[in-house]
Parts: C-alpha cells; structure tokens; sequence
C-alpha cells in the first residue's frame, strides 16, 4: 500500500473538522487522495469527492462510497469574565464533559488569522449554581471553558459561534486498537482511503466516487445532496457501529477486532447484503451481520432514497465508547474493511445492475 | 512581632526553562498514594549534593535537613506533599478491560471519557461510556458509579491488580497559566526543591517531601515527629472557586481564593488554625516586600499541618497555597506568577524570621 495507514489515521484523528467546518480534513484528504485518483470534487454542502476512472465502456456505471468525516464537538455560546458557555454540535452525552481537554477555534481576529486555544471543560462549584440546578449530572447549560488566559485575551481571541474540538491525542492501544475523538468516523475515511489506494492499482470497470461526507452528525447535507450530483448506481455506507464493551453488550454490539459488520435492514439491499457476505467469506475476512430493525443512524438514510432510489448496502467497523473522545477501534477491521469495499468494486462486472433483484 | 517598616527586597526568582523542565517532570511523574516511588526518585536526585541530610524513611518520605550558619537559628519544617489523587486497578475481566477505585478524593463524575496512565510504565488505557445513542435521556442525568466504569487497555493488554494510575494529561503552559493534573501538590515539591537550591541562612530547613497526605496527611505526622521543628510550615494548593456565579444577581462570595491574587495564607481549614503569630509574620513579609497574598477563605480542607501541629509537645504551625482551579480532576489551572509569589513569600519570610517570633 503507497498510503501509510496508522499515521494516515492519526492525521485525520488529530483534525478537527466540526460538522459544518471540515476544511481540515477536506486538506489532509487531498493532500492523500491526490496521488491515487483521477478528479476531485468539492460539492457545495462540504462533502469532499475522490473520482477514479474506470476502464469500461463508456457511459460506465458508478459505485458511490460515502464515509463522513465530520466530528461531533462543541460550540461558544457567551463568553463571561473570560469563561465560554457553549453547546452541542452534535450528540455529546453531557456526563463525559467535566475535565475534558479540548481547542477553542477562535477566530475573533478574523477567520483567516484563526487560533486553538488549548482549553478544557469545568464543573462550577455547587455553590456558584442557580438553586435549581441538578446535583449529579450537569447539563451543558452549567459547564464552563476555561482558557487558562486573561479575560481581556479571551475577548480578543475568542467570539461566540466559535467551534470547540476534543484535543485528545490519538493513541495505539494492546490488541492492535486505535483510541482516540472521532475514530467516528474517521476510521471508515481511512477504510475509504484503503479502498481507494488498492483500486488505484487495479483495472476496474466500474466509475468509483470515494465520497467523504459532510455533516452527517447534524443536518446531512452531504448525503442528502451528494448523490444527486453523483447518480450512482449503487452505493457503499462505511460507519461505526456498537462494540461491545464496558456499558455496551446488547444484541447490536458485536467483538472488537473480531471482524467487521454488514448491516441487514430497511437500508440495506438484500442482494448487495448477500453478495457482499460471501465475498466476505471468501476472502476470509471475518465478517458477520448487523440486525437493523430501523432506518437511520447512518448516510445510508438519505442516500438510499435519493431521487427515484439506489440500492444501497452498509459496513460498519465495531467502534467502544461511540461519541465519547475516548472512541476505541481495530486497526485490522479498517484495513479488513478497506480491502473487502475494493475486492467487491474490482469484481463487478458492467452488467452488474442486472444481477440486483429481489428474490 | 512588629511590623517592620523598612521595606524588604525579594529574592530575585522566575520560572526559566531548568524551572519548567523540573515542574514538567514533577507534574507528568505519577506518583498515587502509596506508590510515590516515581517522584521520590526525582526528588532524591534533585537533592543530592545540596543538602546536610538526606533519609527516606520508613514510611518513604524524603526528609532533607539543610542547617543555616548564622546563630539562633529556628529548626523549620517545611512538607509538600510528593503524593496524588488517582486509582488502582482491583479486578481483571480479562479481556483488556479492568475494574477500578479511587484512591484519594476525586468526583467519580471526573472520570468518564478520559484517558489514564497504569503502572510504572505508564501504560496507556482509557476510561470509556456506552454510546449516547444506547441511553436514555433519564440516564443521561444520572452519574456513572465507579463500580460500573472499568480501565481499557485495548484486548489482550495485562496490568497487575493493585497496579495504580492517574489520569493522563500531560503539563501544559497555556498563556500566563499551568495547567497539570499534579498541580496538587508538585507546586509544593518544587518549591521546598527552589528552597534547598536558595537556602536562608538564618534558619535549619527541615524539609519534607511527604507521603500520602491525600490519605489522610500520614506522611507528615511522622515526618515531623523525626524533625522535631519549633516551626511548621505545610506548602500545597489550595481551591480558586473563582468562577462567575450563575445567578446574575449573586456575588460569588464564596470563592475561596482567586487566581492571580498572590499565594494564600491559612487562617483556619478543616484541620488546622493556623498560628496567628505565623499568619501575621507572613503577611508582614509580603507587605514588606511588595509580594500580593491573599487570605485563603476560612473553611474546609487540610493540609500537612494538620498532622504537624499535634506533634509531639506541639507546633506552631501554618500554611500557604497556591491557589489552583479544578483540584483533583484530569487538571488543574494555576497563574505561573501565583507559583512565582509563593515561593518569592516563603524565600522572604524565613530570611527575615527570628526566634523571638515564638516569644510573642
């Protein structure tokens, strides 16, 4: 493989890139993907698009791959004697706030002379809140940023609107893991990144639109847009799903670095499941399936009923902690997953469309 | 004692590189109670050559004896605290994952999401929460217990049960602050290190880099029982609950110290009211010298001197702080020109302290 993947990975986990503001990851992105395709597209909502040619006849058909890249974090909401009240871009489980370590994205000085500022976030003392505040759990209403500086440096660098991201640093742990802030879903623009660079090197027939999606944690514009400018013939979801874990043993969570999932449910194309599913097997890249009694969670949800439809199959990478800065996945699965979105790409015939039934 | 009228000229001091770099490794040691060894070894190599007497005792404080050489002189003790809050690993659910408890004080609500260090090979693990998307909003309200959180250390990983951590942050200067997770009390190691390095001659130091004062000062109450001193002073951190109050109307009265506005002498805490006599001669020197202190709020809490002022036949005891936002979590906050002050007040006041202190 050209593309080294752990740094690779810890690149993209060190970005911050809040839906909405995913600059820095679309720069680490082309800066990587550059090499190993033919096109690339920055749509209007965000999304950051890799195109590889197939050798087909043309017009070709194409296979849409769409990973999100964007990541949950926080946002400034007032700023008082220095300290920044904020909230939530995203989903962010309040309990896992207090002492969290984090980067104000300050841009009072203008967005072009924008600064991180190393912060965390701070529980007031009891004291100090209103009577009718909660005594276990704060909301985000009751925490505080603090800086470390001067309220008078705080006025001048920081203005209210302004993005917070989780300053964790990625870290490699036992068993071939990879801990760190948005492994969700960072982790499946690597798997994405993986697939392109084996494809890069193939023959294929197939049109391949790698697509790193925007703002999937919010609004989706990324996937609800993206593939409307595409008209895929079908198309790829990578995204986390449950491991299980301290807290997380459900029937929805599977083993972590056991292998990789396929979700079967109402987003999900029996055919492509199946299809897929044996490929796997053949492969011998450990795999097993993802009940999904309902739709949504995943880019799945948009682009599975984009236009007059296109049939649609979701990977997932088993993923502990989701939505925490201390999100936890194998390294194995990413490239597992990579490699299992290439052989499938590679193997489709130009007529592949004819094999999609219902039976 | 009199208050002296003639103004006094501080001890010309600055945190310069040799000083962050000592604070650095101080603050990233892990040293929990009962496992100081980490910090014990900086401190033992930190003193070597400087000092008269150097022993490690029985319980591992380092207790450093530096005689001065002008006559009459005072046998001070001055402890801070080598130990810190953190955990230790209790059971093995032998998939990576490790049941955990504190050890000292921290709010179980600290822990979520954060990444600790384990042993003493600091071996990386984290503390994780279930997915949001699998609780439910009334959940959300309710405090994780530490019985239902564990340490992960990915698959496969291997500590020892009674192994102990802290959590994993690592010394930051952020502008004109520190922010650390053992602030609590490296602050006071360091300093009682500055003071060996610009020992007064007018007094014996006796000093003392305590073991698990965060258990219940135990370190310190034998410490002082081998020093025997006329004089004890605790060196620590202390809380700066100066955050703005939520209700718009309300003062925040209740702040105990502020950051910024100097070191923090003790009237009274929660174990200890402090030698008015001492108290007055400190914030006479810091007066004389134009150093800003502050009173740290009567209330709760403790320090060394807790222990020190029972020993033996009694001794005239009291403490000075740093004050420190967000004490006992993943970090605290502290102003460099705080940690400045204190050690410029503490420099002062003993060059200009004399036995007759205790006749008044």
């Amino acid at each position: 493989m050209s593309v080294e993947l752990v740094p690779h990975i810890k690149e993209l986990l060190a970005a911050a890139g809040l839906s909405g503001n995913e600059a820095p990851v679309r720069e680490i992105l082309e800066k990587t993907w550059k090499p190993i395709s033919d096109e690339l597209i920055t749509t209007n909502g965000g999304s950051f698009i890799a195109v590889q040619h197939g050798t087909g006849e043309t017009p070709r058909p194409k296979v849409l791959i769409a990973a999100h890249m964007d990541a949950i974090g926080l946002m400034v909401t007032t700023i008082e004697e220095g300290f920044l009240h904020f909230t939530q871009v995203g989903g962010v489980d309040p309990r896992i706030l207090p002492g969290q370590m984090v980067n104000v994205h300050g841009t009072a000085q203008g967005s072009d002379k924008a600064q991180d500022i190393p912060a965390m976030v701070v529980m007031p003392p009891v004291h100090l809140l209103p009577a009718d505040a909660p005594t276990g759990v704060l909301g985000l209403n009751h925490l505080l940023i603090d800086t470390g500086l001067l309220p008078k440096e705080v006025e001048k660098l920081v203005r209210v609107g302004d993005f917070v991201n989780f300053a964790q640093e990625p870290m490699e742990l036992a068993g071939e893991t990879i801990c760190g802030h948005t492994l969700d879903n960072r982790s499946s623009v690597a798997a994405l990144t993986v697939c392109l660079d084996i494809l890069s090197r193939r023959k294929h027939l197939w049109d391949v639109y790698g697509d790193a999606t925007s703002q999937e944690e919010v609004f989706g514009p990324g996937s609800i847009t993206d593939p409307v400018l595409v008209r895929p013939d079908l198309a790829i979801v990578i995204d986390v799903t449950f491991s299980k874990g301290p807290g997380g043993n459900g029937y929805r969570t599977c083993e972590i670095g056991k292998g990789i999932t396929i979700t079967a449910g109402p987003q999900d194309h029996p055919y492509l499941v199946k299809k897929l599913s044996k490929l796997a097997e053949a492969l011998d890249i450990p795999c097993s399936i993802e009940a999904a009694p309902a739709p949504g969670g995943t880019d799945a949800y948009s682009i599975q009923t984009a236009e007059s439809g296109i049939p649609t199959v979701e990977i997932g990478l088993p993923l502990r902690y989701m939505h925490t800065p201390v999100e936890l996945v194998s390294i194995k699965d990413i490239r597992r997953a990579g490699r299992l979105m290439a052989e499938f790409i590679d193997s489709l015939p130009a007529d592949f469309m004819n094999e999609v039934i219902w039976e | 004692m009199a208050t002296e009228k003639k103004s006094v000229k501080a001890i010309n001091f600055n945190l310069g590189k040799q000083e962050l770099d000592l604070l650095t490794r101080l603050c990233n040691g892990v040293a929990v109670s009962g496992d100081e060894q980490e910090v014990r070894q900086i401190v033992l190599e930190e003193v070597k050559g400087l000092a008269d007497e150097v022993t490690t005792d029985a319980l591992g404080n380092v207790l450093v004896t530096k005689r001065g050489t002008a006559p009459n002189r005072l046998r001070v003790m001055l402890s801070g605290h080598m130990d810190e809050v953190g955990v230790m690993v209790v059971k093995d659910s032998e998939d990576g994952t490790y049941e955990f408890r504190i050890v000292g004080g921290i709010d179980p609500r600290q822990l979520v999401g954060k990444p600790v260090q384990i042993g003493r090979d600091h071996k990386p693990g984290v503390i994780g929460a279930k997915a949001i998307h699998m609780t439910t909003p009334e959940e959300r309200k309710v405090a994780i217990p530490v019985e239902q959180l564990r340490i992960d250390l990915g698959p496969g990983a291997k500590v020892a049960i009674g192994d102990r951590g802290t959590f994993a942050t690592k010394l930051a200067v952020l502008g004109p602050s520190l922010r650390s997770k053992a602030l609590d009390d490296r602050l006071g190691v360091f300093n009682l290190i500055q003071l060996l390095k610009h020992a007064p001659a007018n007094v014996d130091l006796f000093l003392a880099f305590t073991v698990q004062e965060e258990l219940g000062l135990r370190g310190a109450k034998v410490a002082a029982f081998s020093f025997d001193p006329q004089i004890g002073i605790a060196l620590d951190s202390t809380p700066a609950n100066d955050l703005p109050a939520f209700d718009a109307d309300e003062e925040n009265a209740r702040y105990n110290t502020h950051l910024g506005a100097g070191p923090a002498i003790y009237l009274m805490d929660g174990a200890t009211i402090g030698d008015r006599r001492l108290v007055n001669w400190l914030s006479e020197s810091a007066d004389a010298a134009g150093i800003p202190w502050q009173y740290r709020q009567p209330g709760t809490g403790g320090t060394d001197a807790g222990a020190i002022h029972k020993t033996r036949a009694g001794v005239p005891s009291v403490s000075i702080s740093v004050p420190q936002r967000y004490l006992h979590s993943a970090a605290g906050i502290v102003r460099k020109q705080d940690l400045i002050n204190t050690f410029k007040l503490i420099h002062t006041a003993l060059s200009r302290l004399d036995p007759s202190i205790l006749n008044s």
